[in-house]
């Protein structure tokens, strides 16, 4: 299996001698190719993965409503992304009146820049890292925060005022969301050890998610509010406000923010893999393999997470991440950080039972804080009731 | 003229080029658009100094959180579909004059009195920038760190005070 694990290794190998002996380039223009030729790769990639996740997503959200989906264009409806492509470059490319041309064109490129961005480093496979930083968790961090600013461009520069009430909500909901991710990584950070990606993946014999459910929970949770997807949909809530921020957006911009919407799906699902499911460190198959089947089971949860709950209400989505999501991120991260201590010389399982058995605590006293709020909210309702009769 | 020359200069005139947006332009939006190519800048000058955690945590805060804070100020303060700004300040002349000394001024003692003795510290940095980095925060600079979540704890609560309903 080891050919098989290093066939992109070896690969990348073979091109580098080629360039540095063969041509008997420099060393440093070697560096350049090779480099300007993983960012590409890494772009299409991007890309690629968009056209196979929009056809994962209509099948399987369609199956779960009990429907077949596309099924006209090639066999099982595989060419139905092509059909989307060439329909979205034909249409008509359409800029508002009064909006502002320059900003208005450039709110999508700004979109994606970010999505694509994420790309560079995450490990797809044993020494296939785009670029190993040594802080890589915080770079993912920094760059999920661009998505803001693209947002915000698209609604303002769109000259419509409901585009720009879209804006202001989707950046209120970036915002919020934020902060329980960041905590949640910085509890695997902290479990970890370093806030390189490849160091975390190569520290997670046991996967993170097994360790510490409520940390995975809770960036499930924040990863899906950054993407915009449902649940928390409010932002292009199609049955609704038709499409908020980009609501004058047609054509191939659509396409740009559609795009991005799915690169970005990917990436995230990318770093939760990452993360909580130790990337690509499992035995039998070949690594990169492990990292593909994981993102994509990664990928179902989300489009299963779509088809089966209603669109949240945005004091709703609000009130979740930081009445409920923030205090829980924190008092993980404590709880974390005081067993990952307490234990950190008594061997592997002893540290990773101790993390289990802390984390199910937490659950256990969650569920129990939230049922007793409900009970209390329920039975002042009911005395309201009864008074008012 | 070596490679790292190169980068320092593309980086410092992304910088300039984004502060230059930023005074110059008479959309208010696309200045504070200018701002934030001006932090690219900033963190491509940091990265190139090797501090890479300095680098992402500039995108960060000051693109990810600073420019929103911004740019959220600038609608909601002004007409928010007025897209031109006509600069209405009559003592630009007097604010010219003295940038120009400054910058006079500046230029003179970093290029000709400075430009062969500046204060290096003598140890570089260390092998794990990042782990020092903590480590200091909490033991020597404590008590800094302590003052710092304080301030932030009570701007936090200040800010709540003033946006609750009454």
């Amino acid at each position: 299996m080891n050919i098989l694990d290093d066939l992109f290794v070896n690969i990348g190998q073979w091109w580098t001698n080629l360039l540095s002996d063969a041509l008997s380039l420099p060393d440093g223009a070697v560096t350049m190719i090779n480099g300007l030729i993983g960012g590409l790769i890494l772009a299409l990639l991007g890309v690629v993965m968009v056209l196979i996740l929009t056809y994962m997503e209509r099948k399987v959200f369609s199956r779960l409503q009990d429907r077949i989906g596309p099924n006209r264009w090639g066999p099982w409806g595989i060419f139905q992304a092509v059909a989307d492509a060439i329909k979205m470059l034909i249409k008509e490319d359409i800029v508002p009146d009064n909006a502002d041309r320059l900003l208005f064109n450039l709110a999508p490129v700004l979109m994606v820049i970010p999505a694509v961005l994420l790309y560079a480093v995450l490990p797809f496979g044993r020494r296939m890292v785009g670029s190993d930083l040594n802080v890589g968790a915080l770079y993912v961090v920094a760059i999920g925060s661009l998505t803001a600013i693209a947002v915000m461009t698209a609604g303002w520069s769109s000259n419509n005022k409901y585009g720009l009430l879209g804006a202001f909500r989707v950046i209120a909901q970036l915002v919020s969301y934020e902060i329980p991710m960041v905590l949640a990584m910085a509890s695997v950070v902290l479990i970890a050890g370093s806030m390189s990606l490849v160091k975390i993946v190569e520290s997670q014999p046991i996967p993170n998610a097994i360790l510490m459910p409520v940390s995975f929970f809770i960036y499930m949770a924040a990863g899906m509010a950054e993407l915009g997807r449902s649940p928390f949909d409010l932002l292009e809530a199609d049955s609704e406000i038709v499409a908020g921020y980009f609501i004058e957006y047609s054509g191939m911009k659509f396409a740009l923010f559609f795009l991005a919407e799915y690169i970005n799906m990917f990436a995230i699902a990318g770093v939760a893999t990452t993360l909580f499911l130790s990337g690509w460190n499992w035995p039998i198959l070949p690594t990169w393999l492990w990292f593909f089947i994981k993102t994509f089971a990664v990928v179902f949860v989300f489009i299963w997470a779509r088809g089966s709950w209603p669109r949240f209400r945005i004091d709703h989505m609000l009130n979740f991440a930081w009445k409920f999501l923030v205090p829980l991120a924190l008092v993980n991260l404590m709880v974390v950080a005081l067993v990952d201590k307490l234990l950190a010389d008594a061997g592997m399982w002893a540290r990773a039972g101790g993390l289990l058995v802390s984390n199910l605590v937490i659950i256990a006293v969650t569920l129990g804080v939230v049922a007793w709020a409900a009970r209390r909210s329920r039975n002042a309702k009911l005395q309201a009731i009864a008074g008012a009769r | 003229m070596s490679v790292e020359h190169g980068v320092f200069i593309v980086l410092s005139a992304i910088t300039l080029v984004g502060a230059w947006i930023v005074i110059a332009n008479r959309n208010l939006y696309r200045a504070a658009l200018g701002m934030v190519l001006s932090f690219f800048g900033v963190a491509g000058l940091y990265a190139l100094l090797n501090v890479g955690f300095l680098a992402v945590v500039q995108v960060l805060i000051y693109v990810g959180a600073i420019s929103i804070l911004i740019i959220f100020a600038i609608m909601l303060t002004r007409q928010v579909m007025d897209r031109e700004v006509v600069q209405r300040n009559s003592q630009w002349f007097i604010s010219l004059l003295v940038a120009l000394v400054l910058f006079g001024v500046l230029g003179y003692t970093l290029a000709f009195r400075v430009a062969d003795q500046w204060a290096v510290g003598g140890s570089g940095l260390p092998e794990k920038p990042i782990e020092a980095l903590g480590e200091a925060l909490v033991t020597t600079y404590a008590l800094p760190f302590e003052v710092a979540s304080v301030l932030l704890l009570v701007a936090l609560v200040g800010a709540i005070v003033i946006a609750r309903e009454k």
